[in-house]
């Protein structure tokens, strides 16, 4: 009997290391770096704290007075506010139209004959074997001026002037909408493909209408399937990088985009340091309201 | 309605046997296929309003299926339901002057006990188009319902099933018979002129589903409901029931009154199906206005049985003998042209008010007989292993061919 209980202890103890040595420790040291302050040097930052050499009192000192500009910085400066505003802005929205489009899609999926739902969930997850890093890649080829779309919309004879889509904003949600649908589609699936069909059954027969019963009992059924796949979609939309960089313009600013260029074009470490840092502390409320969501559905099952 | 008026109204129902009374439910050769395989089999039927039917029959036999396409969540392969006279078959659900109790029970999880129950009532005040033309297709008086109504009404049916207490408990919350009883007050909360009631006490302890039975009973009287009910539970079915059909593969072996499908089962399925009964092959000798003579290797003799049938001469046929009709004797009986059949007593089972005895018969194959335990004894009692006889009048059973 204790013997067991030790076992469970190190399974339990195992996901906190990994995530200690992974998770936590890199995130005290970018918070280090964010209070330092920025030198030509290698690595390119003063480091405020050195435990190796500083003694106890010395580091008290120091944590006394830290250096808190870069983060003062965060808001003088009106390109980290904007940049953290347009990334809310654009991961909400597309988040938005993304429900819009993957509700039907696991519906019908939920709905289908249950011999060829696998198969409708491995074509959703196709997308995946390819990197994510090619598939925006093709994105450029498709979207660009000489591409796959303006050829074929001209060719047809629908426009005859070749639209200017890549680097703008609407190619960076056309590139979010693609590239995140999975991540709205199969949360949404899973809540529906449990979901009861009598339930849907017993609405009609207490005299719903088929549209009534959907609102009633479909959709607030699935809700935590909405809530899961909305956050699973806007937390890692809001710190995109890849995407904006590669099919916006230069008038798209997304706060990765930001990030990047203050740590590989202005190799000012700190200062990047301290946006990554705010960022956690933006999406530590849509973080927390999801696991809360989480938690709650744990408890109702 | 006290229990004995109640009575007095159910015993002179039965307009089933007035060829000019108008069924409210008229099922046509209804037919459910799923693939290759037949759910439900050319199927006919003609329930009548305030009418208490019941559907017995064998686990599979399609008698959720029956109830689901009368509700409209399955679309008849063939044959054709009407209700009140207008034809159903491209009527939705919700469109049915019908509510159904699920076997599932189908609570709505997100909502609380309460708003289950009021949902097909809130549902009422909502839509005005459809619920109008329903009200006109078939004569119902309900209307769009006032809120404190609504809430008079969920009242009432917490009471009904005794779950005041759980109005604001969620589904999940709740013990397997407290969410039967959710269910049962849903669907009994619209009041709809016919419910489908799919196994509406199964999970109940027998207090609670004798109460609750007559409260069904109660509530259809006053407010003139058509129910259908499928229950596996025999005795439920023959204490409510106006009439009961037994289901067997699809198909209805027999609907009639629950004495009737007692005392003249048309099959040895039914004979068997309901109750206890002793079933006694033999051929036919003699068969002339009503009296109908077997010759039965079972007892060594004939049995003359009073009863019409059409057999001929020399066919195979079963005398049916429920155990209560038959007595048993020490003594051979004093005229010899008594049916009797002589055998050895084997078992003796006591089911507290009856001792059911099991008889070996002299020539192979056993019967049962169930005697009354009175306190008068007037031979000595009949005990293991005593010789006796079993005799029962001509007219104690039915002949029965298949
Ligand atoms: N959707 C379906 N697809 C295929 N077969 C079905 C379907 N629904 C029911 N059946 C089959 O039809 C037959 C009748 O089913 P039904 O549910 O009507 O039985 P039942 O009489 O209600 O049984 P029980 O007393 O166990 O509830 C069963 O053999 C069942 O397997
Ligand atoms: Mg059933």
């Amino acid at each position: 009997m204790a013997r067991q209980t030790n076992h469970r202890w190190i399974v339990t103890f195992i996901p906190y290391l990994w995530m200690l040595a992974l998770f936590l420790i890199p995130f005290l040291i970018v918070l280090k770096i964010s209070f330092s302050a920025t030198v030509i040097a290698q690595p390119p930052y003063d480091p405020v704290f050195d435990f190796l050499i500083d003694s106890w009192t010395e580091s008290v000192e120091k944590f006394n007075s830290l250096g808190l500009d870069n983060y003062r910085r965060l808001f003088s400066d009106s390109i980290y506010i904007s940049s953290y505003l347009s990334s809310l802005w654009i991961a909400a929205s597309s988040t938005f139209i993304m429900l819009f489009i993957a509700y039907p899609i696991a519906y019908g999926m939920a709905r289908a004959p249950k011999s060829i739902r696998p198969t409708l969930v491995m074509l959703v997850i196709l997308p995946f074997w390819t990197s994510f890093l090619i598939r925006v890649y093709a994105w450029i080829t498709i979207l660009s001026e000489e591409g796959l779309l303006n050829n074929f919309l001209v060719g047809l004879g629908i426009i005859d002037e070749p639209l200017q889509i890549l680097s703008t904003n609407t190619a960076v949600y056309i590139g979010i909408l693609y590239s995140y649908l999975p991540f709205m589609v199969l949360p949404l699936y899973s809540t529906l493909e449990k979901m009861d069909e009598s339930l849907v059954e017993a609405a009609k027969d207490l005299g719903c209408t088929a549209i009534g019963a959907f609102w009633r009992v479909t959709f607030p059924l699935s809700l935590p399937g909405v809530i899961a796949g909305c956050f699973l979609v806007f937390i890692p939309v809001v710190g995109e990088f890849v995407i904006p960089d590669l099919l916006g313009g230069s008038d798209t600013v997304m706060i990765g985009k930001t990030m990047w260029e203050e740590f590989f074009n202005n190799r000012d470490w700190p200062a990047a340091s301290a946006v990554a840092i705010a960022l956690l502390i933006v999406l530590m409320i849509p973080i927390m309201i999801f696991q809360s969501n989480e938690a709650r559905q744990q408890e109702t099952r | 309605m006290s229990a004995k008026t109640l009575g007095a109204v159910r015993r002179k129902f039965a307009p089933w046997d007035d060829p000019s009374a108008t069924p409210l439910i008229e099922i046509r050769n209804l037919t459910k296929r799923f693939g290759d395989f037949t759910a439900v089999d050319h199927v006919s039927l003609k329930i009548y309003e305030r009418e208490f039917f019941a559907l017995l029959g064998p686990s599979g036999c399609g008698k959720t299926t029956l109830m689901r396409m009368l509700a409209g969540f399955e679309d008849p392969s063939a044959g054709e339901i009407l209700i009140g006279g207008q034809s159903m078959n491209s009527i939705p659900p919700h469109k049915r002057p019908v509510n159904m109790m699920f076997q599932s029970y189908a609570l709505f999880p997100h909502m609380t006990v309460e708003k289950n129950i009021a949902f097909g009532l809130e549902m009422d005040k909502l839509p005005k188009g459809e619920i109008e033309e329903k009200n006109i297709a078939f004569g119902l008086e309900m209307d769009k319902l006032p809120k404190g109504e609504i809430e008079a009404r969920v009242k009432d049916m917490l009471r009904l099933v005794k779950l005041e207490p759980f109005a604001a408990r969620k589904p999940h919350q709740l013990s397997g018979g407290q969410r039967q009883r959710v269910a049962l007050a849903r669907a009994l909360a619209k009041r709809p002129k016919v419910l489908l009631l799919d196994e509406p006490l199964g999970a109940l302890d027998k207090k609670l589903r004798e109460e609750t039975q007559f409260e069904l009973l109660d509530l259809q009287m006053q407010l003139g409901m058509t129910f259908i009910i499928v229950t596996h539970d025999q005795d439920e079915a023959m204490t409510m029931a106006d009439r009961i059909a037994v289901m067997d593969k699809g198909q209805f072996i027999q609907i009639s009154s629950p004495a009737e499908l007692y005392e003249q089962p048309n099959t040895k399925y039914i004979a068997d199906f309901i109750g206890d009964i002793n079933l006694i092959e033999g051929r036919v000798t003699h068969n002339e206005r009503g009296r109908v003579t077997l010759d039965s290797d079972m007892t060594g003799g004939h049995i003359d049985v009073h009863a019409e049938t059409t057999t001929g001469l020399g066919d195979k046929a079963w005398f049916a003998l429920r155990p209560e009709k038959a007595s048993l004797s020490l003594l051979p009986p004093n005229d010899p042209s008594t049916n009797c059949a002589r055998g050895t007593v084997w078992d003796i089972g006591y089911v507290g008010d009856l001792s059911v005895y099991h008889i070996r018969l002299d020539q192979g194959g056993t019967m049962r007989a169930s005697i009354a335990n009175t306190s008068r004894v007037v031979e000595r009692p009949i005990t293991w292993e005593d010789p006796v006889y079993i005799t029962w009048a001509p007219d104690s059973g039915v002949i029965l061919l298949k």
